[in-house]
């Protein structure tokens, strides 16, 4: 394999790792601050990319479907919450996934009520399609870069909210001690709307990147959600830079794992039996990065004990 | 015997009397969740030849599949022991088909698929109670392979997803390409994210690719190709170009070749209703799943209207003489009860705001599958 390949998969790696991130950052986030298990996170992906390609398809701006898919899920993420959520964090996990299982299924068939059951249309803006040449001659497409970029940047705006902020501080609180803050006079159950609605965001935001080069269908956010979940067990549950780390890990070892591992088997294997155990043994290789993680580290990269 | 006996008795005899009066017909077919366009598709082209038809003699029962196998076979035994169905059809998923058709045909069932054809069903699992009206699995990568050699193309990239039709849909590709594999490449099933392929078909130096990704996993490899800059030329079977997909693909699939046993542009006035009738009642084009469910209900009428399905025997040579007007032209059943057909090569084109295809070519004639000669029927 050449060295440009391999460059060019890497960067393929790491943006499927900052899409991911995305994803995953909510999930951690909603995870570690107020104890729940959100599986209803892939809808709100699914709620962000078909509210994008609504708004684009009577636009034609894809700036304004970004930001619309913004709005959209933060918008479901604050209702499910204020309805819904708010009832079950002093209920036990199981309650919260049967609860959020049945979120899956109303917003699945809620949205094909809406949009039909047939995938819907959303494109690259003609300024960010086509590909770029790279220094080294690797051509790479300009809309994957962009999304490294977005991902990086929403990256650092979280460590920036997290770190500097009062609300961040608050949040920070909330997840050691919630009586103790709530006690403080902070209004706790606000603050967990804003919370899960920032989580259900940047899903949205997560789902609208992904539409415009994938399909925008009811039930697509579902295979990412399992991926999520794998990225913050990785990580370290409630950590935003576990989320990063085991994202941009999760989606090397993905992208890599498909092109080298047939390669390898080749080596000492038929062509065919070497494909067929390489791709095999590739759609694991994900979850077996986190069963040895966690057995050098049972609570993740950058879990608390 | 009592007053009660008898009211139930005369009961039972005018419930027996309805039976016969009518067929009953158990569609399972998959209309909620990611792929519920395809059955969509396959129930609206059955329902509108049975409306068409006229005739009120045939019930209908529909019922969901959600695309999963268990929930396949327990609306199958309940439409078999409750509802007391002659005939079933409707199911779109060769791993729902092989849970349910088996059990189904062991029981003196008919079953018309309309989608669906594993091998297993068409070798030396065939039965003479299961019917294919659409093809078996393997036909439209056939023909594409047999395609992409009269096009004098002599390296192929070859990709599928790793699951049984994949790896049917790649040797079926196989059985007719005369050139070079110079890549064969398994993805995973649901896989959304093609870059590392791309990557590699950009490498590779193949001089056209051949892809099976049904669904929502053909949208999203079509876009990523066409946002690659990559040029080799794309092969498929009609599943990721279908009337209902190539709207979400939009300008990616542009001229893009497929294989397909009818399209729209086929010349027959059976053809030519079919397609105008759909459009009015339903809003859209028909896709090919549609075709298949419009030729599955008459293949039924034809069989209904000439035999008594209460006397298997005759039910059967009925359903074998294919005695219909089908959308594809002539259709005739083999030794197996699988299609004998041409298939076609199409090229997709934009009509006004519309994508579709256009057949541009015939890249199989009188086409039977690979598997008839191993079915002693």
């Amino acid at each position: 394999m050449s060295l440009i390949l391999f460059i060019e998969q890497m960067l393929n790696g790491v943006q499927f790792g900052v899409m991911l991130f995305l994803m995953a950052a909510g999930l951690t986030l909603i995870f570690g601050v107020m104890g729940l298990i959100n599986l209803a996170h892939g809808s709100l992906y699914m709620i962000g990319a078909f509210a994008a390609a609504w708004v684009a398809g009577m636009t034609g701006s894809f700036l304004l479907a970004l930001i619309a898919s913004l709005a959209a899920a933060a918008a479901a993420g604050a209702l499910i919450e204020l309805t819904v959520i708010r009832r079950l964090y002093d209920r036990d996990h199981l309650d919260q996934v049967l609860a959020t299982f049945a979120l899956i299924l109303i917003f699945s068939e809620g949205t094909r009520w809406v949009f039909g059951s047939f995938p819907l249309f959303l494109e690259i803006p003609p300024y960010l399609s086509g590909p770029v040449t790279l220094p080294g001659g690797i051509d790479y497409p300009l809309y994957r870069l962009a999304i490294i970029g977005v991902g990086l940047l929403v990256a650092a705006g979280l460590f920036a909210l997290i770190a500097r902020t009062r609300i961040g501080i608050q949040i920070r609180a909330g997840e050691a001690d919630r009586e103790m803050i709530a006690a403080l006079g902070v209004n706790i159950s606000a603050l967990y709307t804003l919370v899960f609605a920032l989580g259900a965001a940047l899903a949205g935001l997560a789902g609208a990147l992904v539409g415009a080069i994938q399909s925008v269908q009811i039930g697509m956010g579902e295979p990412v959600l399992i991926l999520a979940f794998v990225v913050i067990v990785i990580g370290g549950i409630g950590s935003i830079k576990g989320a990063l780390v085991g994202a941009i890990l999760v989606g090397l070892t993905d992208t890599l794992g498909r092109v080298l591992l047939p390669v390898f088997f080749a080596q000492f294997m038929t062509p065919q039996a070497a494909n067929s155990v390489g791709s095999s043994l590739a759609s694991m290789s994900i979850y077996i990065l986190m069963a040895g993680v966690l057995v050098m580290r049972p609570s993740g990269l950058f879990g608390k004990a | 015997m009592n007053l009660k006996t008898l009211a139930m008795a005369s009961a039972l005899t005018m419930a027996a009397c309805a039976a016969q009066a009518e067929v009953k017909v158990g569609m399972i077919t998959t209309l909620s969740g990611g792929g519920a366009g395809l059955g969509l598709d396959v129930r609206d082209g059955f329902m509108l030849a049975l409306e068409q038809s006229g005739r009120s003699d045939i019930e209908v029962i529909i019922e969901d599949d959600q695309r999963k196998p268990d929930i396949a076979v327990q609306l199958a035994d309940k439409m078999i022991q409750s509802d007391k169905v002659d005939v079933m059809t409707g199911i779109i998923w060769s791993n729902l088909a092989m849970a349910v058709v088996p059990g189904a045909v062991a029981q003196g069932k008919f079953y018309l698929s309309p989608n669906a054809g594993p091998s297993a069903l068409a070798g030396k699992g065939c039965n003479k109670n299961y019917f294919n009206v659409a093809w078996q699995n393997d036909n439209l990568h056939e023909a594409a392979g047999a395609y992409a050699t009269d096009a004098t193309f002599l390296n192929a990239f070859i990709l599928a997803p790793n699951y049984p039709a994949g790896q049917d849909a790649l040797t079926g590709f196989k059985r007719y390409f005369d050139g070079n594999v110079a890549a064969e490449v398994y993805t995973q099933l649901g896989q959304t994210d093609y870059a590392a392929e791309i990557a590699q078909i950009r490498d590779s130096v193949a001089d056209h690719v051949f892809f099976f990704l049904p669904g929502g996993m053909g949208i999203s490899f079509l876009k990523q190709y066409a946002d690659s800059g990559v040029k080799k030329p794309l092969i498929g079977p009609a599943f990721s170009f279908d009337q209902g997909i190539l709207q979400a693909v939009g300008d990616a699939a542009l001229g893009v070749k497929n294989t397909s046993q009818w399209n729209k542009d086929i010349d027959n006035p059976t053809n030519a209703a079919f397609v105008a009738s759909f459009q009015e009642k339903y809003g859209r084009l028909p896709s090919l799943y549609a075709s298949q469910g419009f030729d599955t209900a008459n293949l039924l009428i034809s069989a209904v209207a000439s035999a008594d399905v209460n006397d298997p025997d005759a039910f059967r040579a009925a359903l074998k003489a294919a005695k219909f007007d089908s959308t594809r032209g002539d259709f005739a059943f083999g030794n197996n009860h699988h299609p004998i057909q041409n298939i076609y090569v199409r090229e997709v084109i934009k009509e006004g705001d519309v994508y579709t295809n256009k057949i541009i070519g015939t890249a199989l004639t009188n086409h039977a599958d690979a598997y008839a000669p191993e079915c002693k029927m």
